[in-house]
């Protein structure tokens, strides 16, 4: 699977604004680019991301060609209750990647 | 008298050239001040540096046995660390057997085929540079060496020599760039002093991880000069001189720049 730095603080106030940050290991080859022989690399990326707080839904995205490799996402949520922050990745040739955090809100 | 002129001519070339000197010592700066505010936060933050991707595989390619003597990198150096702090500060290094400078990356080549009894990794794969990344990051924040040690003194003049040889279709050599005209811009983006702080280092242009061979190589063919294969003897020279140049300044790998 490939390699993801996910960044959730540990504990947190009931009522906070904590940030979200997730870093994912890949290539995202566009589909425009060609070898020395005018042969074109295949598409290749990333075309979808979820975040979720304890199973809802918290942030979504859909990634194009143009989103450079390694795509990195940071966002912002409120601290509601303890519990699992989950991230999912999916994309071409059948792409699939996942990581937890759990947090604690005092 | 034509004679004398073109003698007195050659006293006032030379005499140019010899202003254009070293970069004190004090007014030495990283490439990391040359950047954006953007790029610096993005170095700065271990979470958000994508360079880290590359030393966790690093860290994970340590323990792993490989070749025909089945060990790995930890079977010999344990922890890293422990036993790599300070390594890339004082890299490239004279290899007694070789009878000259190594550079970090052939260092763990010559581990592989050596110790390991494995296959050597390609310049620029992701493997090479996932171990040098992990290895250089354990001297993170630590000052490069200046090393006076007399084997490696003709190559550390011959690295000298090539940085103010004038190459390639458009003459120029790394001087005239980075001694001579750093904190300018080259085609909107500033000139940096060329200190090798950072390496191995993510550059957002190539989005991945690259070797300092892999940006000599750039800035050779910018020039329009010939570029040497990946490992040539020219460029650990050059990296020599390089890190020589930067002595004191503070090892930043992974770092990341634009």
């Amino acid at each position: 699977m490939a390699r993801a730095i996910v960044n959730v603080p540990p504990k947190a106030k009931h009522g906070d604004v904590f940030e979200i940050k997730a870093l994912i290991q890949h290539e995202m080859e566009t589909g425009f680019r060609v070898d020395n022989m005018g042969k074109v690399f295949p598409r290749d990326i990333i075309t979808d991301f979820v975040c979720k707080y304890n199973g809802e839904e918290i942030f979504r995205a859909e990634l194009f060609p143009a989103v450079a490799a390694n795509p990195f996402f940071s966002f912002f949520t409120t601290a509601t209750e303890s519990g699992a922050v989950t991230f999912e990745w999916s994309g071409d040739n059948g792409f699939s990647a996942t990581a937890s955090r759990n947090i604690v809100v005092e | 008298m034509k004679r004398g002129a073109v003698i007195a001519l050659l006293a006032i070339w030379s005499g140019g050239a010899a202003t254009a000197a070293e970069i004190p010592l004090s007014e030495r700066k990283s490439g990391y001040e040359f950047m954006g505010g953007e790029a610096r936060a993005m170095q700065d933050d271990d979470t958000a540096n994508p360079a880290m991707l590359w030393v966790l595989d690093g860290e994970a390619l340590w323990s792993r046995k490989q070749g025909e003597a089945g060990k790995s990198c930890a079977d010999c150096h344990a922890d890293a660390q422990a036993s790599m702090k300070g390594v890339t500060a004082r890299y490239p290094a004279f290899d007694a057997a070789r009878a000259r400078p190594v550079d970090l990356e052939q260092r763990i080549n010559i581990c592989r085929t050596e110790q390991q009894k494995a296959t050597p990794l390609p310049f620029e794969s992701k493997e090479l540079l996932a171990l040098a990344a992990y290895i250089a990051m354990q001297s993170r924040g630590m000052p490069i060496e200046a090393r006076d040690d007399e084997h490696l003194a003709p190559f550390l003049r011959a690295g000298a020599d090539m940085f103010k040889l004038r190459q390639g279709q458009l003459n120029l050599s790394c001087a005239v760039c980075h001694d001579d005209n750093w904190g300018r811009k080259l085609a909107g983006a500033p000139i940096p002093q060329a200190h090798p702080t950072g390496y191995p280092l993510y550059r957002l242009e190539w989005q991945t991880l690259g070797s300092l061979q892999r940006r000599l190589r750039n800035c050779i063919s910018g020039m329009r000069a010939e570029t040497y294969a990946y490992g040539a003897p020219e460029y650990v020279e050059l990296e020599l001189y390089l890190m020589w140049r930067a002595r004191g300044m503070k090892i930043e790998t992974p770092a990341v720049r634009p």
